[in-house]
């Protein structure tokens, strides 16, 4: 079996140790106001939904865990309920919980409530490790394409990938690989990457549009580094990022992490989105390592433990100028919303951001 | 440490309690189980307002056609509700919404099953003008009365300091509103015990009841239970799928609809709304927040006195405690906006006995002879 790609040696020590390559500070502090400014475009506003996160989970037969499949059928609940109408809908990843197919079926049935609108699908990695995408691409969509709407040129990437090695050679049965890749901390894991081949067709994809025009990408996985060891990870983040930063206007919307976050590195806006199923806890809680949460974000309101939707909802999305405002529905608790800030040039939470109008359960343990 | 609180709540009544009976209303002396008594800075409580507000609240003029008073759904026997699933107001016409009691009402910081009004005051108003209830065509015909009736005119000059010609809704809805800020109660068997120190003041099994009730029964999540007292409700709104049926799948064209009529109208006709298209009323605090995470959310109602105040539920559609009980155990009714902390309770037999043992110790030795119309 030949290795396609160069031989690292950080799947072995230096995870363990904490990054070994220090993450460059400006990916941790914000940066930004680098390049000149962006230009007018022809983008009209207009907004979106996004629900994400639902790892429907298959006890037995046709029963489904009741807390996982209620989450996503109030999120389509109250989808339909928007007033206006957002223009489509993205499904931000792990739809399933295994990626097995009636869990994927059973979430398409529940995804097929949502009244008049089109889905935009991601897919994660809890779709993807079972059959390495076969299933989701025969019923639900391709893993990466783009389109364009009202002027904004959208990506979506299959951000979740793994080196060769760990996808076919490591694992003894397809389950398994999926159980191995299902687990938040996992010593035996393996980094998320979008991969070269993804980048080459990325490359090209962007060569025809302009400067100016808005892009949004659509991504699982954050496209930034954020926690190794949790895989709040791409790999291939600054390759990724070097083919969007000559564009005036990036925006990344991501699921996978289950908590608010957001972040700025230089054109380019990173947006996390809620998870309809569980809130994980944010990376600092695990002390022993670092971490490189962007310091910009307010954390999410603590949730109460007792309250099944507590630290879980969905979201919507304004484009505005080619910029992002994100409404956060957070069920039992406070919504956000976390606007682009034109003046200091990143995002920031509307009534939060000031450290002097936080509130208590912003601060986690 | 005994406490000797007792208070006149109206001309001859004298709420039971242990202790000489006192003369005046002290809001922060309030029975054993209760917290003071909230009472608004522009609104204090007295006797006379009281008394006059009683009058009120039992006088039948103030309806359509002289026979229905506030005391008509409230009734004061019958710890101030009707037994009824759906209150019936003016020629037998039904709402749409199960009588809540008046007793600790007080104690919520809205009124109304959906919470639309935010005070005892403003709550007073909606009834008499709504026509399924008092079936008045607006509240001149309430001053009208006042000011021709010498017993009225000589109370509001002496509690308010007001002339006859002066007399508005706002001082009428403040005698209402102090009136019902007396009629709080606690002192039951279950305070006696949790806040009394009286290890035997309930049995064995509502003692069990009690811990079903805080830990695996979770009602305690929403029916809270505080160190020094107990008001048995969060103040705040919650579905559970009772009347999700009679909507379903309608939900969505009922939600645009109300949006639609609260754009045009304004709040003018909410209250009849409600009270009169059954399915409208379904959608619950949604009407009042326009949020629609509140769609078929509905106040969380005091626990005390439950026993007494039979059927259950925003809709009655609870006969028995134990018919709740059962409901809570089986996850309520599944409809895709149910509260989180609703789910499978898997109580035994017993548990569910127990639990229902405890739910008729907190009736106040006031209402103890009432029929224990709930306490199948």
């Amino acid at each position: 079996m030949s290795n396609r790609f160069k031989r690292r040696d950080f799947l072995k020590g230096t995870v363990a140790a904490g990054a070994a390559t220090a993450i460059p500070l400006s990916l941790v502090e914000l940066s930004w106001g680098m390049g000149s400014q962006p230009q007018a475009s022809d983008a009209q506003d207009f907004t979106f939904a996004y629900i994400s996160d639902s790892h429907l989970t298959q006890v037995k037969g046709t029963e489904f865990n009741e807390n996982f499949d209620g989450g996503l059928k109030r999120a389509v609940t109250e989808l339909n309920f928007m007033s206006p109408k957002p223009d489509f809908v993205v499904y931000g990843g792990d739809l399933s919980q295994l990626g097995k197919a009636e869990e994927l079926d059973h979430g398409l049935e529940i995804m097929s409530g949502i009244r008049n609108l089109d889905v935009k699908w991601v897919i994660g990695e809890h779709d993807y490790y079972l059959d390495l995408g076969r299933y989701w691409q025969d019923n639900v969509s391709d893993l990466h394409y783009s389109f364009d709407h009202k002027g904004v040129h959208f990506v979506v990437l299959n951000s979740i990938l793994t080196f060769d090695e760990w996808t076919h050679n490591r694992w003894p049965s397809a389950m398994e690989r999926m159980k191995q890749m299902a687990r938040l901390d996992n010593p035996e894991g393996s980094p998320f990457m979008v991969g070269e081949t993804q980048r080459e067709w990325l490359r090209k994809d962007l060569a025809n549009v302009s400067r100016s025009t808005p892009i949004v990408v659509l991504s699982h996985s954050p496209l930034y580094q954020v926690y190794r060891p949790w895989n709040f990870w791409t790999e291939d983040a600054k390759e990724v990022q070097a083919l969007l930063q000559p564009f005036d206007r990036v925006n990344v919307l991501h699921g996978h992490v289950h908590q608010i976050m957001y972040n700025q590195i230089g054109n380019i806006t990173f947006q996390a989105m809620m998870a309809t199923a569980w809130p994980w806890p944010y990376p600092e809680s695990y002390a022993q390592h670092d971490n490189a949460i962007p310091k910009t974000t307010v954390f999410m309101n603590r949730a109460d433990p007792h309250n099944s939707r507590d630290g879980t909802g969905w979201g919507s999305v304004d484009l505005i100028s080619g910029r992002e405002t994100i409404h956060h529905t957070l069920w039992r608790n406070t919504n956000r919303t976390i606007a682009y800030d034109a003046d200091a040039g990143h995002p920031v939470d509307t009534k939060y951001q000031d450290p002097a109008d936080r509130i208590p359960p912003q601060n986690h343990y | 440490m005994p406490r000797p609180t007792a208070w006149l709540a109206g001309a001859a009544l004298l709420l039971a309690s242990a202790g000489p009976a006192a003369a005046a209303f002290d809001p922060q002396e309030p029975p054993l189980g209760l917290p003071p008594v909230p009472v608004p800075a522009d609104n204090p409580v007295t006797q006379a307002k009281a008394d006059l507000g009683e009058q009120l609240f039992n006088d039948k003029r103030f309806s359509g056609d002289g026979t229905i008073a506030c005391a008509s759904c409230h009734q004061p026997d019958n710890a101030f509700t009707d037994d009824l699933p759906i209150a019936k107001g003016i020629n037998d016409q039904k709402g749409t919404r199960h009588t809540p009691t008046v007793v600790n009402a007080v104690y919520y910081e809205t009124q109304f099953w959906d919470g639309r009004r935010d005070s005892l005051e403003t709550q007073a108003l909606d009834p008499l003008v709504n026509p399924v209830e008092h079936g008045l065509e607006s509240h001149d015909a309430v001053l009208e009365v006042i000011r021709g009736d010498d017993g009225y005119t000589r109370q509001f000059r002496e509690v308010f300091g007001v002339a006859p010609g002066d007399i508005t809704m706002d001082h009428v809805t403040k005698a209402i509103a102090a009136f019902e800020r007396t009629q709080v109660s606690g002192s039951s068997p279950f305070d006696r015990y949790r806040y009394g120190g009286e290890e035997d003041a309930i049995s064995e099994s509502a003692k069990r009841g009690l811990k079903i009730f805080r830990n695996k029964g979770r009602c305690v999540d929403c029916h809270t239970i505080e160190q020094n007292y107990a008001t048995f409700t969060d103040n705040d709104f919650h579905n559970l799928g009772v009347g999700w049926d009679r909507i379903g799948d309608e939900v969505f064209a009922l939600v645009d609809s109300f949006r639609k009529m609260k754009k045009e109208g304004g709040d003018a006709d909410i209250d009849t709304t409600i009270l009169t298209d059954g399915k409208v009323a379904e959608l619950g605090r949604f009407t009042v927040s326009l949020d629609p995470q509140d769609v078929g959310r509905f106040k969380t109602p005091t626990l005390r006195n439950v026993a007494v105040t039979a059927p259950y539920m925003h809709d009655g559609s609870e006969q028995t405690l134990m018919d709740v009980v059962e409901f809570y155990d089986k996850g309520g009714n599944a409809n895709p906006l149910l509260d989180g902390g609703i789910k499978e309770l898997d109580l035994t037999d017993q548990e569910k006995q127990d639990l229902v043992a405890f739910l008729k110790t907190l009736t106040s030795p006031r209402f103890s002879d009432l029929a224990d119309n709930g306490g199948k």
